[in-house]
């Protein structure tokens, strides 16, 4: 990391490469598994393995790939495309919601606003199972269960967390700006939109990036809330293909990695955002 | 109010408005409504009866959730410092500085962003107890025999733990192992802790450690005398959310079980116990009970902790007075 800094003792170093190798193996293994059972016949995957050959798929069998996406008990590209519906609103709207609430509370001096912040933070400390009831039942006294409102609309009304990080960010920019900004007859809407977002690129890509993890992985809510399977998510479909369909393990590894492997390519791509991401909301939070 | 405060006022109330509306709608109402629910017979599909504090009452002579409230407890016991442990020991030895220190980051990261479901999925096939990948593991390091070995010598003890006649652990299909099943796989999922625990190490002062190896301090001693205090508030920060993590935990439990917290309630967890009770039953108003006791419990927990963490956690720049 820093170049400059001194060189650990041999030893040390030694000591630190075995265990290093040691445990990314053991923390790989979860995912041989996954990668070698997806490509096996039934037959094989439900025989006890007895040698390391027996980890080896024989025959390859890739169709599972094809075949689990095509399997009747499992709507892939349905899935997919629910699910990418659910992750895309729920982007917009937290980084809309999130981003104005913030500005709101950072950049605009009105009484009040540290008391609505901190009842916000409060919020916080409450688990999600004492207002998880109350919440289903209005959604269907309003016929909503079983759409995708229910899962959708609360990420318009602004996250509790992704507000305080954004508002810690926001706090950050220089006030020059804005105020340039004001003498030149911007209306808040406008400097937020014009000056704020555009120096917040990498704050909002974190809670971006966050919310659509959160979306793409949630169980609890579409469980709660749908139960249609046309409308299922990735998620709730591979739970329920997994619960249905015990005999077609092949087919299951399959479909669980390709759930898998976007998230996976989309870490490679967004690293430094996901790396920032977990200190600023680890250390911060 | 002068007319730039009363501007003001409002633009700030405009730009708040989701989340007003948020704070009244998904946090107000709901905990309102949920305290009142919780005091009546609820089902959904009449109207709430009101029957006082008789849901309380009836927690206190419930079985299953008391059965919940330890399986939850030994469940946070167990992964809550095994996983924190883990992350640390983990974190110590990427910051030794070694080459492809980014690419072993990388490994130790990704399990924790696979999602829930499918690493749930994965893991009933690696816990399979026949065919299953953590048994074949065992079986290479031969720890087959090692139980094999335990068996014979203390064949009392060895049934009462499930592993009669020096059988590996049957893991989810064995009330004994089912939750230390779930609980190695919580470990896998450590990533998100050991880069907070590395960022954390950068913020140890390098003079200190020159220092102490000036002094002749070994390696341990400067884990334990200068690491180790200025983790502290990382340490504590991590097994406050583990704790509370751990009262919540859900998804997991549910899809390794589907959703009945079997064998014979082994897994059957505080927030899976409340969603049966609340989604499967239908008994809102009792689930809603045990979500305020939930309530109660994280608000006592934190206190308790924060209480106790001035003991042990160092805070630098306080002390510097």
């Amino acid at each position: 990391m820093d170049e400059g800094g001194r060189q650990q003792p041999l030893y040390m170093r030694v000591i630190a490469h075995g265990g290093l190798v040691l445990f990314s193996a053991v923390f790989c293994v979860p995912f041989l598994w996954l990668v070698s059972r997806s490509l096996m016949a039934n037959e094989q995957i439900m025989r006890e393995p007895r040698a390391l050959m027996d980890l080896v798929p024989q025959p390859v069998r890739l169709e599972n790939y094809p075949d689990a996406l095509a399997f009747k008990g499992f709507h892939f590209t349905t899935y997919l495309g629910n699910t990418l519906l659910i992750c895309g609103l729920t982007v917009l709207g937290t980084v809309l919601s999130c981003s104005l609430v913030a500005y709101g509370l950072s950049r605009i001096h009105w009484r009040g606003r540290n008391a609505l912040f901190f009842i916000l933070l409060g919020t916080m400390m409450l688990p999600g199972q004492v207002t998880m009831i109350p919440i289903f039942v209005v959604f269907a006294k309003l016929g909503l269960v079983d759409s995708y409102v229910p899962l959708v609309l609360p990420t318009f009304l602004g996250n509790a967390f992704f507000v305080f990080l954004l508002r810690q960010f926001f706090i950050g920019i220089p006030r020059d700006l804005t105020d340039a900004a004001r003498l030149d007859g911007c209306g808040e809407l406008a400097i937020w939109w014009r000056v704020i977002v555009p120096l917040s690129k990498p704050a909002l890509a974190t809670v971006g990036l966050f919310s659509f993890m959160g979306a793409w992985n949630d169980y609890l809510g579409p469980l709660i809330y749908l139960s249609d399977q046309r409308k299922f998510t990735l998620s709730l479909g591979l739970a329920s293909f997994s619960s249905q369909y015990g005999q077609e393990p092949g087919l299951l590894m399959a479909a669980t990695t390709v759930m898998t492997v976007p998230i996976i390519v989309l870490f490679f791509f967004t690293q430094r955002t996901f790396i920032q991401g977990v200190t600023l909301t680890g250390l911060k939070g | 109010m002068t007319r730039t405060e009363r501007r003001r006022l409002i633009q700030g109330l405009s730009f708040c408005l989701p989340t007003i509306i948020g704070l009244l709608g998904l946090m107000a109402y709901p905990m309102v409504a949920s305290l009142y629910y919780s005091l009546c017979n609820y089902t959904v599909l009449r109207p709430p009866r009101f029957l006082g504090g008789d849901n309380y009452a009836h927690l206190m002579h419930d079985e299953l959730f008391w059965r919940s409230l330890y399986n939850t407890a030994v469940f946070a016991v167990w992964a809550v410092p095994l996983g924190i442990l883990v992350a640390f020991l983990l974190a110590l030895l990427l910051n030794v500085k070694v080459k492809g220190m980014a690419f072993y980051r990388t490994i130790f990261f990704i399990p924790s962003i696979v999602p829930l479901v499918a690493s749930s999925v994965l893991w009933i096939w690696l816990l399979n107890p026949q065919v299953g990948g953590i048994n074949f593991l065992l079986d290479r390091v031969g720890a087959d025999r090692a139980l094999g070995a335990f068996a014979s010598a203390a064949p009392g003890l060895a049934d009462k733990l499930g592993l009669a006649g020096g059988k590996l652990p049957g893991w989810l299909a064995d009330p004994a192992w089912a939750k230390a099943g779930i609980i190695i796989w919580s470990v896998w999922g450590v990533g998100g802790s050991i880069v907070i625990f590395l960022a954390g190490l950068q913020s140890v002062p390098a003079e200190l450690y020159e220092a102490a190896e000036v002094d002749g301090a070994s390696a341990w001693h400067r884990v334990r005398h200068i690491t180790i205090p200025f983790m502290s508030p990382y340490l504590f920060f991590t097994l406050l959310m583990g704790l509370i993590g751990a009262f919540q935990f859900f998804t997991p439990a549910y899809v390794m079980t589907n959703g009945s917290g079997g064998p014979v309630d082994s897994t059957t967890f505080y927030s899976l116990y409340l969603f049966n009770t609340a989604f499967a039953d239908f008994k809102m108003g009792y689930a809603c009970a045990m979500a305020w006791i939930l309530f109660a419990i994280i608000v006592v927990g934190t206190i308790v902790v924060f209480r106790t963490s001035a003991r042990y956690v160092y805070y630098g720049g306080e002390a510097e007075g």
